[in-house]
């Protein structure tokens, strides 16, 4: 993990933020529908949802970049001031920078704008960003831009960050790096308010989740206690010809719940007797030599929740 | 204040590091002068086109009553034609036989420029005891504006509109469109800040760009400002904040380049028209007159010409400071309040 020390850990646990009955309508589109929640001051907590879902509304009304229909949100119990603009950092989804200035630069003129700083050589140190710190900002890749986000976000060492799908359209290890980043700062015991449609990115980094869907909150809580509340028992996965149509009917006498899944090469076989399964199929013969069995992740509980894939 | 400076230096340096950007402000203005003087001042203005039929050299006495004038310019013609061909579609405003007295011409009567010529013709051919008795000249003693003097003014004016509209509009509208206006509303910025930095980043850039332009037009042409530099540095500076501000109002909700663009040509080609940047309106319908007093530019174009040709102070041009002033805080009140940080 990067350069532990670097940010200031959270002194005392302040920074309670309170989102109440939240309504937004777009024309007729009612793309929040009276959500509510709490985020406790320290813990990282994950907005998912497939595109659409209202995740991205919600987040920039809590940033004040957007204006709620109804509802309100409070921070440490009280309408958000003009210091809540000092304490917060914002990374978006995907935002450009002034032109013709390098990386160093634009960190600058951010961190010119808060009255608490973050030393800069600190900032380009936490977010691995000295090699390119000299290179016009506009000459920089994918992850390297993420990470210069990030460290603009980090500019006024703030006690509440909002990261909107900071890995989004990132190649595998340059998601890795920036999560590395985000744990470390995480450690520091800064609150983050993630929205992503990784659920790998949601299961490693979140404490608390809340999955969103047509602007409604469909499930909230930590993720391994959801999984487990939601969607107890393990899943098979054996390739479809394998499982003949006879074994099919087998198991749907059984009352075992099975679909094939995205690609349409493999069975899945949903189940809270592994066991009692896998005798089933030993006693039909079928071949278990391409067997996996895995727990539910996050993707399951979502499937399982609305029946959509999340990153549809 | 430091989230002014930060903003404003940001800005300085997107606008000098953006090589062809800066060096086309400074060039544009310095070309079209270059372009007028080597047109107009190659020996005084010589706005009245005679094309001499002639495939030889033109005749002496033509030569002598026509062609030595100022304002009229001989051009050899050898297909008759042609030549009145031009002048049936005014490209020409006379055409004159190679002969001596009585001197054979054609002019298109539709034409004022010809009929002006005609009249021109006459007096330089009739003697000069006959016109004497006719006529009593009378010239003015002072020192007389020549056109490249009266011309400048106007251009830094009309140069200083389109960068203003242009660089103020077109920036704020893509830093909206690409999300910059969207991050810097997550930060404790306030848009009077924001605005304010905008306005002094563009009106020190446009200060530099003519200071530069000024001096390299006095050295190319060595005409003088008749007034104080100081007074033409403070009112220009007057006159630009009230042109960029009025940038601001356009700039303020505008969702796309495009449609800033056409609003921007709606405000400038009109303001350049009748701020006589390039010709007086002097004998336009009152109405137009009592229009072009409305825009800022006319007030700049008017204060720098006062200022340069006449040698005015800066306290006599209190009417036109005051009017600047006053639009200025007109536009930055209506700016400040439409403006929206994102789309």
């Amino acid at each position: 993990m990067p350069n532990s020390g670097t940010i200031k850990k959270q002194s005392s646990k302040t920074g309670r933020l309170t989102v109440k009955k939240l309504v937004k309508y777009y024309g007729k589109n009612r793309a929040v529908d009276d959500i509510s929640f709490s985020i406790e001051p320290g813990i990282c907590f994950g907005l998912l949802g497939p595109n659409g879902a209202g995740k991205t509304t919600t987040i920039e009304i809590i940033e004040g970049i957007t204006q709620p229909t109804s509802g309100e949100v409070l921070y440490n119990g009280a309408p958000r001031n003009k210091a809540f603009w000092e304490r917060i950092g914002v990374q978006f989804q995907s935002t450009e920078l002034f032109s013709f200035l390098t990386v160093r630069e634009s960190l600058q003129t951010f961190m010119r704008l808060y009255r608490n700083q973050i030393s800069l050589d600190q900032l380009i140190q936490i977010c691995s960003l000295e090699d390119i710190q000299h290179q016009d900002n506009r000459k920089i890749s994918g992850g390297q831009k993420q990470r210069l986000m990030l460290a603009i976000a980090l500019a006024n060492n703030p006690d509440l960050i909002f990261l909107d799908e900071p890995t989004t359209g990132l190649d595998p290890q340059s998601r890795r790096h920036l999560w590395e980043i985000v744990d470390a700062i995480k450690r520091k015991g800064k609150t983050i308010v993630l929205t992503t449609h990784y659920m790998e990115e949601a299961q490693i980094l979140c404490d608390e989740i809340i999955i969103v869907d047509k602007g409604k909150i469909i499930a909230q809580g930590a993720p391994e206690e959801l999984i487990t509340r939601k969607c107890a028992g393990q899943i098979i996965r054996l390739p479809q010809e394998n499982v003949t149509k006879k074994i099919r009917q087998l198991l749907d006498q059984n009352q075992y719940t099975w679909h094939f899944d995205a690609t349409q090469k493999y069975i899945l076989i949903l189940t809270q007797t592994i066991n009692a399964c896998i005798e089933l199929l030993l006693n039909n013969q079928v071949d278990l030599s391409r067997l996996t069995i895995r727990p539910h992740n996050l993707e399951d509980l979502f499937l399982q929740l609305t029946g959509k894939a999340l990153r549809h | 204040m430091s989230r002014f400076w930060s903003i404003f230096i940001a800005r300085n340096k997107e606008y000098y590091r953006d090589r062809a950007s800066f060096g086309w402000n400074i060039m544009f203005p310095l070309l079209i002068i270059v372009g007028f003087a080597l047109i107009f001042q190659n020996g005084g203005q010589r706005p009245y086109k005679v094309a001499i039929l002639t495939s030889d050299t033109i005749h002496p006495s033509i030569q002598k009553q026509v062609c030595a004038h100022d304002l009229f310019s001989c051009i050899p013609f050898s297909d008759k034609d042609m030549a009145l061909d031009k002048l049936n579609h005014h490209k020409l405003e006379m055409v004159m036989e190679n002969i001596s007295h009585p001197y054979q011409y054609w002019i298109n009567m539709s034409s004022p420029k010809g009929i002006l010529s005609e009249s021109l013709l006459t007096r330089n051919t009739l003697a000069k005891a006959e016109l004497n008795q006719r006529l009593i000249k009378n010239t003015i003693d002072s020192k007389p504006v020549y056109y490249i003097e009266w011309l400048f003014p106007g251009i830094i004016a009309m140069g200083m509109m389109f960068s203003s509209l242009f660089g103020i509009g077109f920036s704020i509208v893509r830093y909206r469109q690409n999300g910059v206006l969207k991050r810097l509303k997550a930060t404790p910025l306030t848009s009077f800040e924001y605005l304010c930095a905008q306005i002094t980043s563009r009106l020190l850039m446009i200060l530099i760009t003519n200071i530069i332009l000024y001096i390299g037009c006095s050295w190319l042409f060595g005409f003088q400002c008749k007034g104080s530099l100081f007074h033409l540095l403070v009112f220009f500076t007057i006159g630009t904040i009230s042109v960029i501000s009025l940038g601001l109002i356009v700039a303020a909700r505008t969702k796309t380049e495009e449609l800033a663009h056409g609003m921007l040509n709606m405000i400038t080609w009109p303001m350049m028209f009748l701020s006589e940047v390039w010709f007086s309106i002097e004998g336009a319908p009152q109405w137009i007159k009592n229009f072009a007093l409305c825009l800022p530019l006319s007030h700049v174009t008017q204060g720098l010409r006062k200022i340069m040709n006449d040698g005015t102070h800066l306290l006599d041009l209190s009417w036109e400071i005051f009017f600047l002033s006053m639009l200025t805080v007109l536009f930055l009140c209506v700016g400040s309040i439409l403006f929206k940080w994102t789309q």
